[in-house]
């Protein structure tokens, strides 16, 4: 066979497995709380860098125990995260016909806003008159932050939990 | 000549690396879209028209059908308004104890074990909320809504008792009991609605069966709340996964059989509480002790001991 031709083959292979490697080396996931909190550190006592909304992607760059390194694919942060906040589906802001189409039939899509939500929260409050909404907003009112909880737990000679081992 | 086929032939095999690079770079990044079902989906959904043939309705039904649908398909979303749900009507039963130091308190605790348990962060959050009542009971609402009751929290008389309390709840969201206790034909009601509807918002009947659909699953996870109770098993397993979230926090997991042997002696045969949904504390001790005998001394705490008695002691 041509010089030339075994050359470029071996060029070509090359280039495939190294594009294989890089491709196998990204993982893309979905925040899937209403606030995705990325930390300084693998530790909820981390400082908070910044906060990404519902259906956010991420790139996964390293993890270790149930914290993950992650950047914003839409650019600017970086930081660690909890993995209970991330999903490996992808999350579809907005779903349009097609998109709702696709998810009947895969497990690998969520869509927001979708099934149960606000408007059928709506629907079920107003026939059922007895469900005490405004005890539940109250309820998810109290918020305890991470500086309480490190003081709380200091205090009383505990271990604060759910930092990477 | 034989450069010139040389570069074609180099040409082709840059374009195959390109697709190939492409096509597992879709697979890297969502893996692989499940197909069962895929093929029995007809045309588009008439693009939020809302004008969808019978026939084509028919065929989005059984391709949802198809795709088995279970407690596991609830997005965290929507297992945040079910919780919401759940909650109120439990509010709505209860009256809400209306001491903010006291809820402030177990709201400390509450965070510090939710953190510590294998599912820290929920949708919406944990939140933790006292009821009125002297009723030896509690509720977890799924996403991590969890009630407590002045009855309950009377036979803790620790900070580490109450912990055991509360890390029982936990547990129980961690676990997604309630989301298991719906039945799992609404959730394929809910999904097909999904799947028929492609606009932004319900209208008319799909909004009514999905309703519907809402409401028979607040019904199912309530009634096991208030009257069914959780089997065995279940119960087991959320003492064991608090005794574990105890431990990690560094409460003495002992505090949980002793917050058990007090209910023991205060619960009434026949009540309506926990008598009612739970295994009998004496049964539950049973499991657990070995696990808590073989755990490591936890030393009592002046500290603890001390901020428990100026938030609940007059409980």
């Amino acid at each position: 066979m041509n010089r030339c031709f075994k050359k470029k083959t071996t060029l070509v292979i090359l280039m495939v497995l190294i594009s294989f490697t890089a491709l196998a080396a990204a993982k893309i996931m979905s925040v899937q709380v209403k606030e995705g909190h990325l930390r300084v550190s693998p530790s909820f006592l981390g400082k908070i860098v910044a906060t990404l909304p519902y259906g956010s992607q991420v790139d996964v760059q390293e993890e270790t125990g149930s914290w993950a390194k992650v950047s914003a694919v839409s650019g600017g942060s970086t930081g660690w995260m909890s993995v209970s906040a991330l999903s490996s589906k992808r999350i579809v802001l907005n779903p349009g016909a097609a998109d709702v189409e696709q998810a009947a039939s895969s497990r690998e899509l969520a869509l927001a806003g979708k099934g149960f939500n606000a408007q059928v929260e709506g629907d079920f409050k107003a026939t059922h008159k007895n469900a005490d909404y405004a005890a539940v907003d109250k309820m998810e009112r109290i918020n305890i932050s991470p500086a309480e909880v490190d003081s709380f737990v200091t205090e009383g000679r505990l271990t604060a939990g759910g930092g990477a081992q | 000549m034989m450069k010139l086929i040389c570069r074609y032939r180099f040409r082709f095999l840059c374009g195959l690396v390109a697709l190939v690079a492409l096509s597992t770079g879709a697979v890297a990044r969502w893996g692989c879209k499940t197909m069962e079902g895929v093929t029995q989906v007809g045309t588009s959904v008439g693009v939020n028209t809302g004008v969808i043939s019978s026939a084509h309705a028919d065929s989005i039904t059984k391709s949802v059908s198809a795709v088995s649908r279970t407690f596991e398909d609830i997005t965290p979303e929507q297992e945040y308004y079910l919780g919401r749900a759940v909650a109120a009507v439990i509010a709505g039963k209860y009256r809400l104890y209306n001491d903010q130091p006291a809820n402030l308190y177990i709201n400390k605790i509450g965070q510090t074990l939710a953190l510590a348990s294998d599912r820290p962060e929920t949708f919406g959050g944990y939140h933790f909320m006292i009821l009125d009542s002297d009723e030896i009971n509690a509720f977890a609402a799924p996403g991590g809504l969890v009630f407590v009751s002045r009855g309950l929290l009377r036979c803790a008389i620790s900070e580490d008792q109450v912990a055991a309390v509360l890390a029982h709840e936990v547990a129980h969201v961690q676990e997604r009991h309630a989301l298991k206790s719906i039945n799992n034909s609404r959730l394929t009601t809910a999904l097909s609605v999904i799947a028929l509807e492609g606009a932004k918002t319900y209208s008319g009947g799909n909004l009514s069966d999905l309703v519907t659909a809402f409401e028979g699953s607040i019904t199912d996870m309530t009634q096991t709340l208030f009257t069914n109770g959780y089997s065995r098993t279940t119960e087991l397993e959320a003492d064991a996964a608090a005794l574990t979230i105890l431990r990690r926090v560094g409460y003495d997991p002992n505090a949980l059989v002793q917050t058990l042997g007090r209910m023991g002696q205060r619960l009434s045969p026949g009540g309506l509480d926990f008598a009612k949904t739970h295994p009998s504390p004496a049964s539950r001790i049973e499991q657990i002790k070995g696990q808590v005998e073989s755990a490591p001394q936890v030393k009592p705490s002046a500290a603890r001991q001390a901020r428990y008695a100026l938030a609940l002691g007059q409980i």
